[in-house]
């Protein structure tokens, strides 16, 4: 029997074991350290954004579908979210999705449902095949505001021409992550969690709509909807639903969380109109963020060259 | 409360309910109101409107409770804060959002519920701010001045549904208010119906 053994050179004591808890933070600690050390260094105070942690994304091509308009900073984009998952004021996603999605754990996708070629991807490894671009969209919120955007991404049809949609694939459905541990908003029932939007098939095939995984050339911040999120711009931007972790081709209409809370006011194609009336919002306007006076909104939020033959023949007042 | 000690309270009220203004601009002019700062105005002006409006609804039982009736001199200058703030409140509306476009704001006033309920609020307070003064409280009568002057309770409870129904999905603030005015309704119904009682003993 060995009652005690000696011990080898490179072990260490029990007590100068890094705490789990903090090895898991660790990237939170660091960025602790450093804001201390900044707040110490400036004379004003800066909040920390995690920006430091993403990754640049390099040899991006640029598109034409891109918009010339002056750019929203960096700095709206990321401090100015809807993403309830991390509480419903816009500071919160900016102040509680810092340590998102958390890099210790693998970041799954499942595609399924009505297709040839099922499966679940690791998000790396999923985007992997697909050329990334910049697009600089135009994004309107429901609520009247907007931005400027330079999204980094891939067509969604790309995506799903790998999967290979059967004839019964009529809708893709998509949702976010279920996890009330990273997403502590998910705790209340504010939305009947997980978050779920959808398109039709041939919405999502257009070329204008993207799966994103940066903007300003970097990896999106768990705010923007960390690691990928989808982007339809001549939508409201609630349909860019954000950290997808399931990609569903159905047959029948998919169920969206925002028409589960209210049917009446938000609609599954919710293509901006500033002809159709919305109870809270004056859709007829918008504020770009940055400026005081609100503009006209666009039909289509000014996409209808690309997008309006989707809709051909169809009362927008009724599918709105 | 002697009447010079009064005088000095309402000098510092008057001041103190300047605050959140002069906060406000401050905010303003240092660039600290966030991304989207007309809606920060827009917001809080609201806010502090209805806030007013509830505070002017403390001082009745404020009064019952402490027994200082002096207290009631305080209410006028409330009152007027409220009107104040939601003054603000709509030339921002018609302003920076409409323009000051009489035919857009006549749509949206037709169109959007909150905004109906809004503007009507808003229009309730005019004759309570018109029958202010002394002047106009004498020449209408205390009694019919006190019965006009119960709009408040209305103004009050279509301000707070304004706010409920402007509020996408989480409805915890909106709440808080329509509680706070609740509970002012229920003291009210419970102290005239004790002093109905001990009036009938």
């Amino acid at each position: 029997m060995i009652f005690f053994r000696k011990k080898a050179s490179w072990e260490i004591p029990e007590s100068e074991v890094t705490d789990y808890k903090v090895y898991q933070n660790r990237r939170q600690f660091l960025n602790n350290s450093l804001a201390i050390g900044l707040a110490a260094a400036l004379p004003s105070t800066s909040y920390a954004i995690s920006n430091d942690q993403v990754e640049s994304l390099t040899n991006l091509e640029k598109s034409s579908f891109s918009s010339d308009e002056k750019q929203t900073p960096f700095e709206s984009i990321t401090t100015y979210n809807n993403f309830y998952e991390f509480g419903t004021s816009k500071e919160s996603p900016s102040l509680y999705a810092t340590e998102f999605p958390d890099r210790t754990k693998p970041w799954n996708i499942t595609i399924d449902g009505e297709c040839d070629k099922p499966g679940t991807y690791d998000y790396h490894e999923l985007i992997k095949p697909f050329a990334l671009e910049e697009r600089i969209y135009r994004m309107r919120c429901v609520e009247g505001w907007s931005m400027v955007i330079p999204w980094v991404g891939f067509p969604l049809a790309d995506l799903i021409k790998q999967a290979q949609p059967n004839s019964k694939a009529k809708y893709v459905e998509f949702t976010t992550l279920l996890d009330p541990e990273q997403m502590p908003g998910q705790n209340r029932r504010v939305l009947d969690w997980p978050y779920v939007e959808g398109l039709r098939i041939d919405e999502a095939m257009n070329p204008l709509t993207l799966l994103s995984v940066g903007l300003y050339g970097k990896e999106l911040l768990g705010q923007s909807g960390a690691p990928i999120r989808l982007v339809v711009p001549w939508k409201y931007g609630f349909k860019g639903i954000k950290s997808i972790v399931r990609i569903r081709f159905v047959e029948k209409m998919p169920m969206t969380a925002w028409m589960k809370a209210n049917a009446g006011e938000y609609g599954f194609y919710s293509n901006v109109n500033p002809n159709v009336d919305h109870p809270r919002w004056s859709q007829a306007k918008e504020r770009r963020i940055g400026e005081f006076l609100k503009r006209k909104t666009l039909m289509f939020n000014g996409y209808s060259e690309q997008v309006a033959d989707l809709y051909a023949g169809m009362d927008l007042k009724r599918y709105f | 409360m002697t009447g010079m000690n009064i005088l000095y309270i309402k000098r510092a009220l008057f001041f103190i309910c300047l605050t959140p203004l002069i906060l406000l601009v401050w905010r303003l002019l240092n660039d600290e109101l966030g991304v989207n700062p007309v809606e920060t105005l827009t917001r809080s002006s609201g806010l502090w409107a209805l806030r007013f409006l509830l505070l002017t609804l403390f001082i009745t039982p404020l009064r019952w409770l402490t027994g200082v009736n002096k207290l009631i001199q305080l209410r006028r200058m409330i009152g007027l804060y409220a009107f104040f703030y939601a003054l603000i409140h709509m030339l921002l509306y018609l302003g920076l959002d409409q323009l000051f476009d009489i035919g857009d704001i006549w749509k949206d006033i037709l169109k959007r519920p909150f905004i109906t309920i809004g503007f009507i609020s808003f229009l309730m307070l005019l004759p309570l701010v018109a029958t202010s003064t002394n002047k106009m409280m004498k020449r209408i009568g205390g009694k019919n001045w006190k019965r006009l002057h119960k709009l408040t309770y209305l103004v009050a409870a279509a301000s707070c549904l304004h706010f409920l129904m402007l509020v996408k999905a989480d409805i915890r603030e909106p709440i808080i208010y329509i509680v706070i005015l609740a509970g002012l309704f229920i003291v009210r119904l419970t102290h005239f119906s004790k002093t109905k009682l001990s009036v009938s003993h």
